[in-house]
């Protein structure tokens, strides 16, 4: 297939009709509004809906009430939108119904500013909304890779009956790649009979289907709960996804990094490469469930000193990669907020300073 | 309704857990009765709202949604955008619809939205235990309104009908109640031409019920029919505030 090139933020409204998705509700938002102005003009070419919704609220029910009779949907946003959002995804979540989210996120905390940010790693891995309930997260590092998780993102939404969120971030939104759509991953959407409120007569059936989150008796509740428990364990054994970067070579340190930001140490490993230093990264692609044991046995590894999360946030992942690391290294973290990419050269200095210490 | 009680397709056979004498049950009986007459009860989606009618899924026999507080129009916007061959209601107290709710409803209304309101404006929040609503009346006392709802600080109850009924974007707005059986009569017509200009693809529609909750006034089902008919149907005012036709 022929590569076209293309903005991420558009890549990623075409990556979602080209999966089969055909239903997109959306609230402009910066950095990420032109995913919106693709779908308002490509939709209607399709025969596919798009609705701005007066709020993220709004849009948050609307791919609920949407996603509750079956229908492949999507919407995206950026950080103060997701916020939003969140109380509708808890409440898919807990319906279990399959929706996909993508979160281009921003600074932060309230409006923070409109820069590339990594900052709502909490918000997406540990909650976000009430109540317990996951997300499967995937973190692209490009514009390919978006495009691909936006693909893969709806059959297994509908595999595991949740919601899944893509968080880039701006930089990836607006950069101009050279894409393809890969046809393996236009899967067609699952049977949804068993559970959706799609009409009786739709689906030739004289009972009802219920889509609910309300569990009033707690016996009851607890066994709902234990049933979503059992889907984020079972992503756990199936869906976690990274890349090993340089782990060949006798590194001293561990670079754990993800999105945008990884790019960046990439380029700083290659560098220290060329001049005989070898460096290691982890690059968790998917948030949750995350890929502890790749962490755990990379740092591992003899000759490895230290590990340290480089993230564009003030060090939300490097909890995780404590989590990972359990100790046997010291862990540090760095980063920079607000929009500021860290670059190689302050990647390479952070990393020759854990050797030298 | 003929001699011997029968019960509506489209209402099961589950006991409510509303109280004696509450209005919702009627509500409940004339939008099943519609459906059945309308033969759409296999290609119709309910959604509850959060208030007392949160179990209406149990109630009928048509698909149902459970909806967040105030949700459910951005719901059935979702619902009819993707599967505009359904039949899509809300079913709405006062506190879901007229304050939490009540951006969703607006733009919904005011985007013409092919689906149906039902509210059920009963002037207090009945599941919570009668705390003031947007529709409490002045001096009306509630729980968190002991002294009787002061409007020189909570403003004046907001009347829905009216206020929906400023959009231009075309819609069938109707006020009727539930408290008594000459009123229940116009309520099911009322119900019944909000589900016909649906089925039509016509315009939004919305009908509100002015009802009872017996309960939280601290009256018997009687005193509290009486206080209704006295008090609340002065100020919301029976009647078509807007039909497609108009326009
Ligand atoms: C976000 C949120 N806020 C508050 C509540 C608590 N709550 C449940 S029902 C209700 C009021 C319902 O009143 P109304 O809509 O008038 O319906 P009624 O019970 O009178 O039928 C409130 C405040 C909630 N469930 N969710
Ligand atoms: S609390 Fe009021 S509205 Fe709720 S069921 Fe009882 S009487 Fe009806």
């Amino acid at each position: 297939m022929a590569k076209i090139l293309m903005k991420g933020n558009e890549a990623i409204g075409e990556a979602a009709i080209r999966a089969g998705c055909l239903n997109y509700f959306a609230y402009p938002i910066t950095p990420q509004t032109e995913v919106a102005e693709y779908m308002a003009k490509r939709m209607p070419e399709v025969n596919g809906v798009f609705v701005q919704g007066e709020s993220e609220v709004a849009v948050g029910y609307m791919i609920f009430g949407a996603a509750a009779c079956g229908e492949r949907v999507m919407t995206t946003s950026s950080s103060p939108g997701v916020s939003l959002m969140s109380e509708a995804i808890s409440y898919i979540a807990g319906a279990r119904c399959p929706a996909v989210f993508v979160n281009i996120m921003r600074g932060g905390p309230g409006l923070g500013g409109i820069l590339p940010s990594q900052g709502d790693y909490f918000q997406s891995t540990k909650g976000g909304g009430h109540g317990d309930y996951r997300l499967l997260v995937m973190a692209p590092d490009g514009v390919q890779e978006i495009v691909e998780m936006v693909m893969m993102a709806f059959p297994l939404a509908e595999k595991y009956r949740n919601p899944v969120m893509i968080v880039g971030d701006g930089l990836i939104g607006q950069m101009m790649e050279p894409v393809e759509f890969p046809d393996n991953l236009t899967v067609k959407p699952s049977n949804k009979d068993a559970w959706a409120t799609n009409g009786m007569d739709t689906r030739g059936s004289k009972e009802k289907n219920i889509v609910k989150s309300l569990y009033l008796d707690p016996e009851e509740l607890n066994n709902h709960n234990l049933t979503l428990k059992a889907q984020y364990e079972r992503m756990k054994k199936e869906e976690i996804r990274f890349e090993a970067y340089n782990t060949d070579g006798d590194y001293k340190v561990l670079i754990v990094s993800y999105g945008t930001m990884s790019r960046v140490c990439k380029t700083a490993i290659d560098n220290m490469k060329a001049k005989g230093i070898e460096t290691g990264m982890i690059r968790p692609k998917t948030l949750f469930p995350y890929p502890l044991q790749a962490v755990h046995d990379a740092a591992a590894k003899q000759s490895c000193k230290a590990v340290i999360s480089i993230e564009m946030s003030m060090g939300q992942m490097v909890e995780d990669v404590e989590r990972a690391v359990l100790g046997q290294k010291p862990v540090s973290w760095y980063g920079q907020c607000g929009g500021n990419v860290p670059s190689p050269e302050e990647v390479e200095e952070q990393v020759m300073a854990l050797i030298n210490k | 309704m003929g001699k011997t009680f029968s019960k509506p397709e489209a209402l099961s056979d589950a006991y409510t857990h509303y109280c004696p004498g509450c209005t919702h049950g009627i509500a409940h009986r004339l939008v099943a009765e519609v459906i059945d007459e309308l033969g759409i009860r296999g290609r119709t989606v309910g959604i509850a709202p959060v208030g007392c009618a949160v179990l209406a899924y149990n109630y009928f026999t048509c698909d149902f949604q459970e909806a967040a507080h105030g949700r459910a129009p951005a719901m059935a916007t979702g619902i009819k955008r993707v599967r505009p061959d359904l039949i899509a209601f809300t079913y709405q107290g006062d506190g879901d619809l007229a304050s939490i709710g009540m951006g969703e409803i607006v733009h919904a209304a005011n985007r013409g939205e092919k689906f149906t309101t039902i509210f059920i404006n009963n002037a207090v929040y009945g599941m919570t235990g009668g705390q003031m609503a947007p529709t409490t009346m002045p001096g009306q006392r509630t729980t968190t309104s002991p002294m009787g709802r002061d409007v020189t600080t909570t403003g004046m109850p907001i009347k829905m009908c009216e206020l929906l009924s400023t959009l231009e974007t075309p819609g069938y707005i109707e006020r009727q109640t539930l408290l008594n059986p000459k009123y229940i009569k116009k309520a099911k017509k009322a119900i019944k031409r909000a589900f016909e200009y649906q089925i039509a693809g016509k315009c939004y529609s919305f009908v509100e019920l002015v009802s009872i909750c017996p309960t939280n006034w601290g009256k018997t089902p009687l005193e509290s029919l009486k206080w209704a008919e006295e008090s609340l149907l002065p100020y919301y005012k029976l009647g078509e505030f807007k039909t497609p036709e108009e326009e």
